[in-house]
């Protein structure tokens, strides 16, 4: 049904000096110092990661909680910040389809994609053979999930000797990481101004809207990055 | 509503928002071939997204990362870009090195 070596060797892009559980822990352990904050039991942050398991909604929703927002109000503000999966799950599962696997393995391994998953695979799929990608992709979504909601465990019980320093310190782990893998990733003209085009346009227009700003700057940096990758040739 | 209850909800709420972009994207995926034009535009519209979120993560942070100083974070994401790509692309020892310096830093 799966390739176990396949799969073990997506599991083990864990390891190594690219190893996503660094950061995957040091935001998931500030997560969940900021649950149990937010009033939260052991059971519910561990809850939240395992079926949430995408970092900013995770945040929009405690502090959402925080200023006593409705649920209707965290509905729509924890959709429009993770929307960013419907294009990270376009530009990534055709790469890893294939007739011979079954429906069932590409919907429910959708719940795997995350920054670092994706990240990871569009690093590497390369490598492997085209008939077990999903496979090797669910080797990798089930070690990043795994730590992810493990991390949060910690950070919960840790809560009380973490102090709040040393939190921040913990946040910035994150963008750092995924900032420097997005620059690993800038190999040819139009991706290199995806990044840096998404990177300014982003902080920007949240000055004008706050909750659709990453949809727009998506769009905006994103086609403007097509259009000239196009024209280039790249 | 009691609070114990609220925070089911909200956790259900949050999962059921972020897994419909998920799933909406596997179900398109089945349609796009990834010779088009359309699995092009999704690939430079999913980067520029995704550096948009990180853009923001260090300008405007959520938790609490918001209760350091902005030129800080600046600083730092540049030195660690720095080491990143004069260690032959080390990922560890740039997030390493944030983690150490914002900590000292903010204490400062």
């Amino acid at each position: 049904m799966i390739n176990s070596k396949v799969f073990l060797t997506g599991l083990k892009s864990l390891k190594g000096s690219r190893s996503p559980a660094i950061p995957l822990a040091a935001c998931f352990i500030a997560l969940g110092a900021l649950l149990k904050d937010a009033g939260f039991n052991l059971q519910q942050s561990a809850a939240s990661s395992l079926f949430t398991y995408a970092l900013p909604g995770q945040l929009v929703m405690a502090e959402s909680m925080l200023v006593g927002a409705s649920i209707i109000n965290i509905f729509l503000a924890v959709w429009l910040v993770n929307f960013r999966l419907y294009p990270m799950t376009v530009s990534l599962f055709p790469l890893l389809e294939h007739k011979s696997q079954p429906k069932w393995k590409y919907y429910l391994s959708c719940h795997f994609l995350a920054v670092s998953s994706w990240l990871i695979a569009k690093e590497s799929y390369k490598k492997i053979d085209k008939r077990h990608r999903i496979d090797f992709w669910i080797g990798i979504g089930i070690g990043t999930w795994s730590t992810a909601i493990l991390m949060t465990v910690v950070g919960y019980l840790s809560a009380d000797y973490l102090n709040k320093d040393m939190l921040v310190g913990l946040a910035i782990v994150n963008p750092v990481y995924f900032f420097c893998m997005m620059i690993g990733a800038m190999k040819n003209v139009g991706i290199s101004i995806a990044v840096t085009l998404g990177t300014i346009l982003g902080p920007l227009i949240y000055l004008i809207t706050t909750e659709w700003a990453l949809l727009y700057a998506g769009l905006i940096a994103g086609t403007i990055a097509f259009l000239i990758g196009e024209k280039s040739g790249k | 509503m009691e609070n114990s209850q609220f925070i089911i909800i909200a956790i259900l709420v949050t999962s059921l928002a972020t897994f419909i972009s998920r799933f909406m994207g596997a179900l398109t995926s089945e349609k796009v071939s990834i010779n088009s034009k359309i699995f092009q535009w999704f690939n430079y519209v999913a980067y520029s997204t995704l550096a948009a979120l990180l853009g923001r993560m260090i300008i405007f942070p959520a938790g609490v990362l918001s209760e350091s100083n902005v030129v800080i974070r600046i600083l730092i994401l540049i030195v660690c870009i720095i080491i990143f790509l004069s260690t032959k692309k080390n990922l560890v020892l740039p997030t390493l090195f944030s983690a150490i310096l914002l900590t000292v830093l903010n204490n400062i």
